[in-house]
């Protein structure tokens, strides 16, 4: 059980390479800090610092309250899952679980026990006798998972651990982590670059980009109100629809609500779009032609690319859908929908 | 299974391994086959004739006392030069792995001794070992040690086991270098968070996952020991003094080219031979079929 404080943390590799450029962060006790960020970001560079397995330039890491800059991974007692989970391809499953205790002294019959009643806990039961080559890429995922619970550590870190795993059990795997992590109570780490993952698992979600925090806060909140255009173009699927606008006017507006003065850039989400909503008012919203391009019906709901104000949006419509290609039609977004942006990207 | 390429020529595959298989004949198995002939004839006393004897030549080879002390010469020489070569180098490569700068030059300075012939690294090391001359003699001489190759047979074996494997340790260094890379680092960090220590790290984690180059390397290296080492005996001791130094190897060409007992020496070669083929047979057995992890 433990806090950890990062406190303007940077890193410089040895060629140069700026990979970190100042991030403080603040994760409660028992938090599931998610960290997202388009690849070669820093998110691995950073937790592999808070890991211990690479230095820090400059700035402090604390875990509970205690500076770690100076004490090696041996020492920190955390767990880390990596990516490609890094199992120890001699041993079994069992002594790839007790690994860990053994090395801290920890009685055998209590490896034992605490081995069993993970293996219990993760359904590995019947694996325990196998060697890592011997198992699907979704057990060896498990027995990663395994390997970091059955320590009992301070802090779990996460490095992508479901990204080599195929769609549904990457699914499955996310809800389990989450439910795994709030049974354990286990503050935690957690790398990703698929903002879904992002979104599900946190408490506490990192925006990241070119090596600094970009945004931070509780999912929802950075789901509805992204710090700059960065944030609402990764956050969210489809990503935000942004237009530019010229001198406070859109392309192609039929009604526009009052731009505050130095906006350059107006967003909506695909999902707060309305097709037609005819005879609102530019204080009720937005709404602007747009001719369709595309239509792709999903199921449960269809999404229509469209050219509009300059540009490119995609529009979200429940279930199945009678349009077509080469329709045009009047797209409507409320008013408490739209987001503003200057040109510095952030949000006005 | 592998793609075959079919000739549509029924001779031509067969031309094109024909040189290969001349040579082989030729270089191989004429002169095996003729050591064979030769470990069953005994010649009269001038070499004027000699007769069919069957194995009279294996029972007389096994049973003298110069043969079973030449078999105890060559064990302790393979065991320690194997044993040498590969601790050193697996030494220096996991020293290697953590040199930053300048690592490819360090590299490059550790395989030179490999291209010195074994002659050469026989006379290095037997002039450095010089009691009169040798300046690392001379060291030994002030640690203590009364030391005399010449006629002490335990320094003579430790010299011989020193040039032997100084030469091998550039080979062994290569062979664990490329095995230390192919461990993945994320492992290392793995156990390290786990809480094993440098050294335990290395017992536990990367010892074991060197084990199929290691045990390749042991193949290699008895193999050396065993038949490529006559150069540096030749020249550094010559088998003595006594027999003290006189390897299987050694002994077949001092009976058979410098005693010229031809039917004893021609046994002793069908010995070894027995004993490559079973070297052989080992390591196609365990290597080949790539004792790997994954
Ligand atoms: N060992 C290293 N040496 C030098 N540069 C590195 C090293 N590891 C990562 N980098 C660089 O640091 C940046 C961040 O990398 P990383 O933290 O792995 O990104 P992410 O995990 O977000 O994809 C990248 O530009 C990458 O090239
Ligand atoms: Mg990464």
């Amino acid at each position: 059980m433990a806090t950890v404080d990062l406190k303007d943390v940077r890193k410089v590799y040895a060629g140069g390479v700026e990979a970190v450029k100042g991030v403080s962060i603040a994760i409660p006790d028992k938090a599931l800090c998610v960290l997202v960020g388009p690849s070669g970001c820093g998110k691995s560079t950073l937790l592999r610092m808070i890991a211990g397995l690479e230095t820090i330039s400059a700035g402090t890491c604390s875990i509970d309250g205690k500076v770690v800059n100076a004490i090696g991974p041996t020492e920190r007692d955390i767990a880390m899952v990596f990516q490609n989970y890094a199992l120890y391809p001699h041993m079994k499953v069992y002594d790839n679980m007790a690994y860990g205790l053994r090395n801290r002294g920890t009685p055998k019959d209590e490896i034992d026990k605490r081995v069993r009643a993970t293996a219990q806990t993760l359904e590995l039961e019947h694996l325990l006798e196998r060697r890592p080559r011997e198992l699907s890429g979704g057990q060896r995922q498990r027995v990663a998972m395994g390997r970091a619970i059955v320590r009992n550590p301070k802090v779990f870190l996460f490095d992508e651990p479901l990204s080599n795993l195929d769609a549904k059990l990457r699914g499955q795997m996310r809800v389990e982590i989450k439910s795994l992590q709030r049974k354990l109570g286990v503050t935690s780490v957690y790398v990703t670059h698929d903002q879904l993952e992002a979104m599900t698992l946190a408490d506490v979600l990192v925006v990241m980009n070119a090596g600094l925090v970009e945004q931070l806060g509780a999912p929802l909140d950075i789901y509805e109100k992204p710090a700059s255009t960065f944030v609402a173009s990764f956050i969210g699927a489809p990503p935000m629809n942004l237009l530019p606008l010229r001198g406070g006017q859109l392309e192609d507006a039929i009604t526009l609500p009052e731009v505050s003065g130095n906006a350059t850039m107006i967003g909506f989400r695909p999902e707060d779009c309305e097709v037609g909503a005819d005879g609102a008012t530019s204080s009720d919203g937005l709404r602007l032609m747009a001719r369709v391009d595309g239509v792709e019906p999903v199921g449960s709901e269809s999404f229509l690319y469209c050219a509009a104000g300059g540009g490119k949006i995609v529009v979200r419509v429940a279930g199945r859908t009678e349009v077509l290609v080469g329709d045009q039609l009047p797209i409507f977004a409320r008013r408490e929908k739209l987001h503003f942006f200057g040109s510095d990207g952030k949000r006005v | 299974m592998s793609p075959r390429v079919v000739f549509p020529n029924k001779i031509l595959p067969y031309l094109l391994v024909a040189p290969q298989l001349a040579i082989t004949l030729v270089f191989f198995y004429w002169p095996a086959s003729q050591a064979l002939r030769q470990s069953m004839l005994r010649e009269d006393p001038f070499g004027l004739s000699s007769k069919f004897v069957w194995f009279d030549n294996f029972k007389k080879v096994l049973s003298d006392p110069n043969y079973l002390n030449s078999i105890q010469v060559t064990a302790i020489f393979s065991v320690s030069v194997a044993a040498v070569a590969m601790g050193t180098a697996l030494l220096l490569a996991v020293m290697a792995e953590k040199v930053v700068r300048s690592r490819n030059l360090y590299r490059t300075l550790m395989i030179w001794p490999y291209a010195v012939a074994p002659a050469i690294a026989g006379m290095l090391w037997l002039f450095l070992f010089n009691p009169s001359i040798g300046s690392l003699a001379y060291g030994l001489r002030w640690l203590g040690i009364n030391w005399d190759p010449l006629l002490d047979g335990e320094h003579a074996m430790a010299l011989v086991v020193a040039a032997a494997s100084w030469k091998q340790i550039s080979y062994n260094f290569l062979f664990f270098v490329a095995g230390l890379q192919a461990i993945p680092k994320t492992l290392i960090e793995a156990a390290a968070i786990d809480g094993a220590g440098e050294n335990k790290r290395f017992w536990t984690i990367v010892f074991p996952l060197l084990a199929p180059t290691t045990f390749f390397l042991l193949v290699v290296n008895t193999v050396y020991a065993f038949f490529d080492t006559f150069g540096i005996i030749h020249a550094v001791t010559g088998g003595g003094p006594g027999k003290s130094t006189e390897t299987l190897v050694y002994k077949v060409y001092n009976d058979g080219f410098v005693n010229l007992i031809l039917g004893d020496s021609a046994a002793q070669s069908v010995i070894l031979m027995v004993i490559v083929i079973a070297l052989t047979a080992i390591q196609f057995r365990y290597v080949e079929k790539k004792v790997h992890y994954g």
